[in-house]
């Protein structure tokens, strides 16, 4: 074990930390190990709470704009606008007004969510074939109806792709969470005295593995939630 | 979380002098901020735009040569998609201090992951901007006896320049955002100016302005160009 994680040098060092505590260079608490699965934990409720609160606002929102066809400049642009928008300074926007603490990290990470979830939402509303529409209202649906079984199955595809970029976004910022008081996988980064190179290392690296692991896992839950109609005819 | 703290008080001296009661209650203060205007438009907004340049330069160079031999071998182009959208998957910070023990700190580090979260964005749209040349163009082209290499510069990319532009201006927007964290790097930027005082409304709202208005006119002045090189498109609008 010990002999190829020594021939991966600094890399091999970090896979280490991840697995044997030891002393923090500052003295005193021990850092790695455990300590930093922990960490995960922090990151993974951060991401996953801010996700979950971005998608009941998100997904509401772009399938009644979508529905009945209103703001649409709204809800295309509103990616947009939010792509302008650094994420360092959207938090740092928010410790500076409201403050630090878990729950303004939080609305940073919602608001961070949101545009790339109500845009495809609504993208993928309003790019169901009208015909599909008349149809189902022929058959006497209600509009409720339509857009529950009709609009919503048809549209859970790009629906889905928003989420994706949101998720990866949302972990890839809550690095940041530390500089606005909230525990995260960012510690070992932030917080370089006490974890040194091979903590911050260990800590890149597992940030990236959650970001690819995420997306990976999103793009299966798609290929499962794609109605099999719309498999036949998707290129993809 | 103290080192942090500790961090944050230091830069509080660091304000400076100014308009002193406003500062002192940390609020929005326009005479500190026309004060110290070097603090945003000076060498980090300088800092900021050399490593978007560089990186959106370097990667749509990467993309088209990546494009062009996609087109050549097909069965390339899937592949190219995969590894370039997982790139783009890996969080910057991360990718900074990943590759910190191979190019150590600074501008270089910051640009490499920087061009490669271009790549992806870059890459589909020259590749689907190529894709949608109708066959009737080509055809034409070849039938006037253009070279394969003539028909790809006379007649393919210029009928591909709205897709490309629109990846461009997307890759760009998205690159002015990123480039904030790239002081994790050492590569300074505007970013590193927020960092320095996270507290201080004056300074985050300044420090962000900056970034959000670059993105903006980077945005505006890529659209400007695509509708000078393609005077086409406007003729068909009327």
């Amino acid at each position: 074990m010990s002999l190829p994680l020594a021939a991966l040098g600094e890399f091999g060092d970090a896979v280490q930390f991840l697995f044997q505590s030891r002393e923090s260079q500052a003295g005193g608490a021990e850092v790695g190990g455990a300590q930093i699965w922990g960490l995960v934990l922090d990151h993974l409720r951060l991401s996953a709470v801010a996700l979950l609160a971005a998608i009941a606002v998100a997904v509401p929102a772009g399938l009644v704009l979508g529905h009945t066809g209103r703001f649409g400049f709204l809800a295309i642009n509103l990616s947009n606008v939010g792509r302008a928008v650094p994420t360092l300074a959207l938090v740092a926007f928010l410790v500076a007004f409201l403050g630090v603490g878990f729950w303004n990290v939080t609305f940073a990470l919602v608001l961070l969510a949101i545009p790339p979830i109500l845009t495809n939402t609504y993208t993928g509303v309003r790019q169901v074939d009208p015909e599909m529409v008349d149809a189902a209202r022929g058959q006497g649906m209600t509009g409720a109806q339509v857009l529950g079984r009709v609009e919503l199955p048809l549209a859970l595809p790009l629906l889905t792709d928003g989420v994706r970029i949101s998720t990866v976004n949302v972990i890839a910022t809550a690095t940041l969470a530390p500089l606005a008081g909230a525990s995260s996988l960012g510690d070992p980064i932030v917080s370089f005295g006490v974890y040194g190179d091979t903590g911050r290392l260990a800590g890149s690296l597992l940030v990236a593995a959650l970001a690819i692991g995420a997306d990976a896992g999103i793009a299966a839950l798609r290929r499962a939630l794609t109605p099999r109609g719309l498999r036949l005819t998707a290129s993809t | 979380m103290t080192a942090i703290l500790a961090q944050a008080e230091g830069f509080f001296r660091d304000r400076g002098t100014g308009d002193g009661s406003c500062v002192e209650r940390n609020g929005f203060c326009p005479s500190w901020i026309a004060d110290n205007l070097d603090r945003y438009v000076g060498r980090p907004l300088l800092e900021h735009v050399e490593l978007v340049v560089v990186s959106v330069t370097a990667g749509f160079a990467i993309a088209f040569a990546l494009a062009l031999l996609a087109r050549r071998r097909r069965w390339l182009a899937a592949p190219i998609g995969q590894v370039t959208a997982v790139l783009y998957t890996i969080p910057s910070i991360a990718a900074f201090f990943l590759l910190l023990p191979f190019t150590g700190r600074g501008f270089l580090t910051a640009v490499i992951a920087l061009t490669a979260y271009t790549l992806v964005i870059l890459f589909r749209n020259i590749m689907t901007g190529l894709d949608n040349v109708p066959a009737e163009a080509r055809d034409a082209g070849l039938g006037m006896g253009l070279t394969p290499r003539q028909l790809l510069w006379r007649v393919e990319l210029p009928l591909a320049v709205p897709e490309i532009m629109a990846g461009l201006r997307i890759a760009t927007t998205t690159t002015v955002g990123l480039a904030t964290l790239a002081f994790f790097a050492g590569a300074g930027g505007l970013g590193e100016t927020i960092y320095a005082d996270l507290r201080f409304k004056s300074n985050v709202v300044m420090a962000g302005g900056v970034a959000v208005l670059l993105a903006v006119l980077a945005d505006a002045l890529l659209l400007g160009i695509q509708r000078l090189s393609t005077p086409w498109t406007r003729a068909v609008a009327r």
